[in-house]
């Protein structure tokens, strides 16, 4: 599709916090909020800013792997918990591993571009905190090919992105590589610490860099070649947005200035069978934003802000050269840089990306696009950014599995 | 290593479901399904008697057991999954993490009776402190047992060759002394005799290294090093406390020196306070063991007999949380001291504000423990900077805590120049890794 036939608006966006370490109310020994909580808060959270259930035509809900953390499945089912007005509507629940999230978004914009809906509440959410880092390992590893699970690692997925780095590591060189996700790692922490919801809120380290420089990647107990501070964390969490047409926006009272549109989409699968095509290269992102760009009619150039699936620092530096912010080995001095800082030619995850905001893996793709509305809505409180008048446009880059599922959508303000 | 793999295919540890012996029996069914699961290993039983009287004991032992095998095979999921990696059947780390249990468990065999240890090769022993007990216990194993097995002794206060004579067991049982918990901790005081086969010896280093303990060598002298030290530190203790009585309350006089002893003298907790962790009726024990084989001393306190005799007796419960001794605890912290004159506690809120003013303030480079044992770089300058504080200071609190550091040191010194350590060294290690202390008692910050 090169044009979309309808606007389709994203509005209303809420974040529950990201809960795991690093929050003071924390506590594994505790009993703490469930599945049930989050998509309630989250769900209502949206419902107040459009006028409540009653305008909402459909439910769409992103997680990953509730069945396995939670012993639950059927999540549509908890759409009308939200509230006694979403009985009986339609509602879909959505899984591509940490992309199901975006695939909530998409299942609801397509609900839109079909005029089957003009308003779709969605919802991405993920309880992650249920078990021990060991075992959630497990449950992770189902975003790769199962027959793949024995030769892993037990950490599986920083298994997956320790390989992915020492692979650029033997092609551009360590202490190059890792001056780059040190500085990525600095960025999430800053950016984090001005986002209450955020799960590094609270991080006061005072030398982000020491503290990074002092974890050398130790094998023996974790991953050859990252560090702890290299990954996101275990997170409970969901978000929520609403999804409108213009008659959506007009039945809800939302002014387009308190929206945003989506002017732009590319969701690509990659064969999860095979082997990346090159371990240094995020193809399937690569491809993903490609086609989202070409479809806006825009170029990287456009963009004032990006939110890109940063689940290890690895593949925050790849999406820089996926996307061509750098060239193929560049993208580590594109971030030393400063380039992707908040005040760097475009910033990224400014409020803190998977690793500072946190990743409850269903959810993530519903929480970057929240932080893309309330950016280019000027509703980020302290983490806001400036938008540039002539760069207009902000992107969402969410990606399941070892780049194997990737939804890329840009947005602009809905009165732009 | 294929002796060590040999000797390490039966074994039995006796006083199995005891605080101490559990925690061996966890460390060396561990060790034993490690070399099981090598390949040379296949299809050779690995059998660990898990030794001890109580029924009650070896059920709690098999909970307590499987419990902490399972946080084991969960730290350690990395390198199973490589001793696991040809078995096509494990593929999860919950997989592998639950046959790593079974395979531990598998190997331990809980028994009532002695006679499980007549197949052994090595023997943990890790019962009372009561020599006849012992003598009895080992003199039976050997005379049954023809292996001639190796006897390793968790004894912390009777000396090596004592047991060795009264047992006749020629030379072939040393100390291993581990403290407390042994899972944790790790310190061991390695206690050799002459008599002892070189072979032996070599065992028990290797074995100390795979365990990844820090094995500091004592001398054959009742208490060793650890004990040796921490006796007469408490002792000294309960002495001043007893001096202070003349000024104050008995409750006061507690409270101040177990806060000397732990906030001036930058220690993990107060004297009264470790001797309620140890327990009063241990500590008590150990000093009437030890207390024969010293010349030109006496280790025994009348204060100590009096606690037991009004039943008070500190220790732990089964769930690691404080019972209350000299001291009573709300959340493992002391809020009252015991009063043996009402039969009671008093509450330390009533009497702490003039206590403190008596002892007066910290000197004003005081940092807590915590701090300055967790500094690294900075933590000998920290401590240079404290003690000449503390050299200078004219308060009560500093006088007691200096008389308190110069017996410490004391005691240290004392114990290298009647040879029951090889030199300062070794006494410091033994007091900062099995008693955490920031620094050894054997230093010149006061000179």
């Amino acid at each position: 599709m090169s044009k979309l036939r309808r606007k389709i608006y994203m509005t209303a966006g809420y974040n529950t916090v990201s809960m795991g370490t690093g929050r003071k109310e924390f506590n594994p020994k505790k009993e703490r909020p469930g599945l049930e909580h989050y998509i309630k808060e989250a769900g209502q959270g949206t419902l107040k800013q459009i006028g409540g259930a009653k305008n909402v035509d459909e439910g769409a809900i992103g997680n990953f792997m509730a069945a396995r953390f939670n012993k639950q499945g059927h999540l549509a089912g908890f759409i009308p918990y939200i509230d006694e007005e979403l009985q009986w509507k339609p509602c879909t629940r959505t899984e591509g591993a940490c992309a199901s999230g975006a695939l909530a978004l998409m299942s609801g914009m397509k609900s839109v571009l079909a005029e089957t809906a003009e308003v779709v509440l969605t919802v991405g959410v993920e309880v992650q905190n249920t078990m021990k880092a060991i075992y959630g390992a497990d449950v992770l590893a189902g975003a790769g090919w199962f027959k793949n699970r024995k030769n892993g690692h037990a950490y599986f997925f920083p298994g997956q992105f320790s390989d992915r780095a020492k692979a650029y590591y033997d092609k551009y060189g360590m202490e190059y590589a890792r001056k780059g996700m040190r500085q990525w790692f600095i960025n999430a922490m800053e950016n984090a610490r001005l986002c209450p919801t955020a799960q590094e809120y609270e991080n006061k380290a005072a030398d982000l860099g020491a503290l990074y420089d002092g974890m050398i990647p130790n094998g023996k107990s974790f991953v050859d070649s990252l560090n702890v501070l290299d990954c996101s964390k275990v997170s409970d969490g969901a978000s929520a947005i609403a999804i409108m047409s213009e008659e959506g926006l007009k039945r809800c009272g939302i002014p387009k200035n308190e929206a945003v549109e989506v002017v732009g989409y590319g969701q690509v699968e990659r064969n999860i069978t095979k082997e990346p095509p090159d371990k240094t290269e995020l193809t399937t992102i690569k491809k993903a934003a490609h086609n989202a760009l070409e479809m806006a009619g825009i170029t990287i150039n456009d963009l004032a802000t990006i939110e890109v699936h940063d689940c290890f620092s690895i593949a925050g530096i790849l999406s820089t050269e996926a996307l061509g912010f750098a060239e193929p080995g560049k993208g580590a001095q594109f971030v030393a840089d400063k380039n992707t800082a908040r005040d760097g030619k475009i910033p990224i995850n400014t409020t803190g990306g998977l690793i500072g905001w946190g990743h409850p893996t269903g959810g993530t793709g519903v929480h970057q696009a929240v932080t893309i509305w309330e950016q280019l809505t000027g509703k980020a409180g302290a983490a806001q950014i400036n938008i540039p008048s002539d760069r207009p446009y902000g992107m969402t880059i969410n990606m399941g599995g070892d780049d194997v599922t990737v939804v890329a959508i840009i947005y602009k303000r809905g009165d732009l | 290593m294929i002796i060590y793999d040999e000797k390490l295919q039966n074994v039995t540890v006796l006083g199995a479901a005891g605080k101490m012996g559990s925690g061996i029996l966890l460390l060396t069914a561990a060790e034993m399904a490690d070399l099981s699961l090598k390949p040379e290993n296949k299809g050779k039983t690995f059998c660990l008697n898990a030794m001890d009287v109580s029924q009650e004991g070896l059920a709690g032992l098999m909970k307590y057991l499987k419990d902490q095998v399972l946080k084991l095979a969960e730290k350690k999921t990395v390198a199973l999954r490589q001793i696991y990696r040809d078995r096509t059947d494990l593929i999860e780390n919950e997989d592998i993490i639950r046959e790593y249990v079974f395979d531990v468990m598998n190997i331990v065999r809980p028994v009532t009776t002695v006679e499980a240890a007549y197949n052994s090769t090595i023997i943990f022993e890790a019962v009372i402190e009561n020599l006849d007990l012992k003598k009895k216990l080992l003199s039976q194993i050997n005379e049954n047992n023809p292996t001639s097995p190796w006897f390793f002794s968790n004894t912390s206060s009777i000396p090596i060759h004592v047991l060795d004579e009264a047992a006749n067991l020629d030379g072939r049982i040393l100390g291993f002394h581990f403290y407390n918990p042994p899972a944790v901790q790790r310190l061991v005081e390695l206690i050799t005799t002459p008599k002892n086969p070189a072979e032996m010896v070599e065992f028990a280093k290797t074995y100390a290294k795979r365990l990844k303990k820090v094995l500091v060598p004592s001398n054959d002298f009742a208490g060793f090093i650890g004990n040796g030290h921490f006796m007469r530190d408490a002792l000294h203790g309960i002495h001043e406390a007893e001096r202070l009585t003349k000024e104050v309350p008995f409750v006061e006089a507690v409270y101040m020196l177990n806060k000397v002893s732990q906030d001036f003298l930058i220690r993990p907790m107060g004297i009264f306070q470790l001797i309620d962790y140890v327990g009063i009726e241990v500590v008590q024990f150990i000093m009437k063991v030890m207390n024969p084989y010293l010349k030109n001393e006496d280790l025994h306190s009348d204060l100590l007999d009096k606690m037991m005799s009004l039943g008070v007796k500190g220790g732990q419960r089964s769930d690691g949380s404080q019972k209350d001794g000299f001291l009573k605890y709300e959340k493992n912290k002391p809020v009252a001291v015991y009063d043996p004159d009402s039969k009671g506690y008093k509450q330390i809120s009533e009497f702490q504000v003039k206590c403190d003013e008596k002892l007066g303030p910290l000197p004003d480079s005081w940092k807590p423990w915590k701090v300055v044992n967790f500094s690294k770089d900075k933590k000998e300058s920290m401590l240079i900077n404290y003690f000449k504080e503390l050299k200078s200071g004219k308060t009560t609190g500093t006088e007691i805590a200096r008389k308190y550091h110069a017996r410490s040191n004391e005691i240290g010194n004392k114990l290298v120049i009647d040879k029951v350590a090889n030199n300062k060294e070794d006494v410091n290690t033994v007091m900062l890794t099995g008693f955490f202390h920031a620094y050894g008692p054997v230093n010149e910050y006061l000179s």
